[in-house]
């Protein structure tokens, strides 16, 4: 073949993503010359919302950008506005932000898992197509992403742009009976989750190991959500202020989105980098559990996100039970703030991976700058190089379906959000120039 | 199967939030999918942008100049037309663009802004096309989207709420905030529909709902000026999450010059 075959896998848009995007191949004598994964995403251009608004007002607007992982965006917003203001509101809403955070990884794992990833795997093109064979887990998964979204609603209201949190804390405690009764549920989850994990051990995954950066927080003592410093599978360990000296995000011509880059190179950030970063701080009955599927990590196989994602899903039930069960009604649900200038940085794990947001306040509390970087601009590199291996390997004379279903799988995996992307590029425009 | 009725979920410029209305019915989900063909929903599986169907549900603003084309097609392909949330409905955060120079924004935030192809507004989707049925909300909740599927396909009006938060508050019998803690709530303007799940945690209503009907703005504004809200504080208010809906745009270009401008 001398005429170059160039595929467009113009899939008009991608299912089951949230948000949507094409991947377009260009293959010249069996080696792919050019691969773009293409962002839908209308820029919404959210930095620039931001300016000139007060500081209380970030939370219920960053929430905005992700219907599927607001309480991350709460998360990161407040903790970089505290530290603009010199607030430490103190163990109990440390917790509470934990088991608000417990909650959407529930959710959004949940959700990922059984209507995006599992119809891939098992050959369905829906979640309901699923359902007729495989009711139970279905029906297992659903109930879970409902428990998801009753932990986030316990704290925030409503699972959606919850509305409990602000700087400062909450804007409201549960009473004990609520949290008693939500403790009810998350014992009875326990074994479904359990279940979940060895059904998604128990799934055909492709062996496909690559290299790979991981990218995640570290804590301390925990498995990283609110806090930590910002580590690598290679060696980097900094505090989350200083990742602008090492990440930076790029406009590529012959690319989608702005790519994030860690010293000049794609890196993975989400659940899989997670567990292979923090392995050693998840409790040791989920350990025990994990050593028991056979499945070794750190794992180099992305394949096994549908994995971690599990692992996950259990932790945080136990998390929010033990958080739970050491629930005391405070008087106050938050401490007051005052406005002050200065800049500030929050990076939490939101649940496809970190979410680092800074804002530079003036002394009136007016948002003079903001810029966020969302999971899914960080991995979309790492994404692309994926695809180049895999799609290589996997071979590029199949039919173009095929060939189609496989990327659309590879890229799922990544559960990309990309509505998360405060400001992704349309690249259609950039094709004229090039 | 054939002789189910169709329903699209089509996504313009959004969160995403509005279409887990849908994901997160639970076994709800599988019970409409019985009473229903999805036919298309690209977040959950299906894609046929293309096919002609009974219900299209809308969510996202109109943003980009190709959704103009896209809109209208969806309107021929379809009997009913339903928007759901504060973005399809009222143009949504993003719509705060619409009183800045978005030109000016994107070049600030992209280094190439050649690349970046956007409407310098947000709009909602009524405003090209012909709504059936406007859902407000942001987000919208399942139990809003399945009265509306329910009373489409059965012919009945759809019933939608009009009232204030004010009166989801007295039907609650929730502390008002503004009278009992002096916290500036936009209760008094805005649509039910969420439950006044703020004030019943305590805090202000911000609007998410969008304006309801007859809202008097005039009175809400010198409450909250009366609360101590500078103008620029009380503008603020009500460009929100339904900046563009016009009681607002109307109610907070008169409180004072938006600093965003
Ligand atoms: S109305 Fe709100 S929840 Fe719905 S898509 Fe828009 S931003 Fe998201
Ligand atoms: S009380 Fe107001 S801001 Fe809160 S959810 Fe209801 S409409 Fe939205």
């Amino acid at each position: 073949m001398t005429e170059p075959r160039h595929i467009p896998i113009q899939v008009p848009v991608l299912a089951r993503v949230e948000g949507e995007g094409t991947l377009e191949l260009r293959v010249h004598d069996g080696v792919i010359e050019d691969l773009r994964l293409r962002i839908f995403e209308p820029p919404r251009m959210f930095e620039k919302l931001l300016e000139g608004r007060e500081y209380s007002e970030v939370p219920d607007m960053v929430a905005r950008i992700c219907g599927i992982c607001p309480v991350a965006y709460q998360m990161s917003a407040v903790h970089a506005i505290e530290s603009i203001l010199g607030v430490e509101p103190g163990p109990w809403v440390r917790n509470m932000r934990r088991v608000f955070y417990c909650g959407e990884w529930i959710q959004s794992h949940s959700l990922h898992i059984h209507m995006l990833a599992a119809p891939d795997l098992l050959g369905y093109s829906s979640v309901v197509e699923m359902a007729r064979k495989f009711s139970e887990e279905v029906r297992r998964g659903l109930r879970l992403q409902a428990l998801g979204n009753d932990i986030i609603r316990l704290l925030g209201a409503r699972s959606v742009h919850p509305v409990g949190a602000r700087v400062g804390g909450f804007h409201h405690a549960p009473k004990p009976k609520q949290v008693n009764l939500l403790l009810e549920k998350l014992h009875a989850a326990l074994p479904d989750a359990e279940d979940l994990l060895r059904w998604t051990a128990s799934l055909e995954l492709p062996s496909d190991d690559q290299d790979f950066i991981c990218v995640a927080l570290r804590h301390a003592r925990e498995y990283p959500m609110n806090e930590g410093r910002l580590v690598s599978s290679h060696g980097l360990d900094i505090p989350a202020d200083q990742f602008e000296t090492r990440f930076a995000e790029q406009q590529v011509p012959h690319s989608t989105a702005l790519h994030c880059l860690l010293d000049g190179s794609p890196y993975l950030v989400g659940p899989l980098a997670r567990l292979n970063l923090n392995f050693d701080h998840l409790p040791d009955s989920i350990r025990t559990l994990v050593d028991n599927l056979g499945i070794g990590f750190p794992s180099r196989n992305m394949h096994h996100s549908v994995v971690a994602r599990a692992i996950e899903i259990v932790f945080a039930i136990r998390e929010a039970i033990r958080l739970l069960e050491a629930y005391r009604e405070p008087q106050l649900a938050y401490v007051n703030t005052m406005p002050r200038a200065g800049t500030g940085v929050g990076c939490t794990e939101a649940p496809r991976g970190i979410l680092w947001h800074r804002y530079e306040l003036g002394a009136e509390g007016l948002v003079i700058r903001a810029r966020i970087v969302p999971p899914t601009s960080q991995n979309q590199s790492r994404m692309e190089d994926d695809l180049r291996q895999s799609l290589q390997s996997f071979g590029l004379n199949q039919h173009e379906d095929a060939l189609r279903h496989f990327g659309e799988r590879v890229i799922r995996n990544y559960d990309p959000c990309i509505s998360c992307a405060t400001h992704f590029l349309d690249l259609r425009i950039s094709r004229q120039g090039s | 199967m054939a002789d189910k009725p169709k329903v699209a979920v089509h996504k313009f410029a959004s969160c995403d939030g509005c279409q887990l209305a849908f994901l997160n019915l639970g076994e709800d989900l599988l019970t409409l999918a019985q009473m229903v063909d999805i036919v298309h929903f690209a977040e959950a599986g299906p894609v046929n942008p293309e096919a002609a169907v009974d219900i299209a549900f809308i969510e996202g603003s109109i943003s980009m100049p190709e959704d103009l084309e896209r809109i209208r097609r969806i309107r021929a392909n379809t009997r009913f037309l339903v928007t759901i949330g504060a973005c399809a409905t009222a143009g949504g955060l993003q719509a705060l663009r619409n009183f800045a120079n978005a030109d000016e924004w994107v070049a600030s935030i992209y280094a190439r802004p050649e690349y970046i192809q956007s409407l310098s507004t947000s709009t909602p989707i009524a405003q090209h096309v012909k709504a059936d049925l406007e859902i407000w909300g942001c987000p919208v909740n399942g139990r809003q989207v399945l009265a509306a599927v329910r009373s489409l396909l059965s012919g009945v009006s759809p019933w939608l709420e009009k009232d204030k938060v004010c009166m989801e508050c007295k039907r609650q019998h929730n502390v008002c905030v503004m009278v009992a803690k002096d916290i500036p709530c936009m209760g008094p303007v805005t649509r039910s529909g969420c439950g006044a799940i703020c004030p019943s945690f305590g805090r202000d209503c911000y609007a998410c709902y969008g304006p309801a009907e007859n809202p008097n703005t005039v009175a809400l504004t010198q409450r909250l000026e009366g609360l101590g809200l500078v103008p620029e504080a009380v503008a603020r208010r009500f460009h929100f999450i339904t900046a563009a809906a016009p009681a607002f745009a109307e109610a907070g270009l008169r409180g004072g010059n938006m600093p965003h401008d």
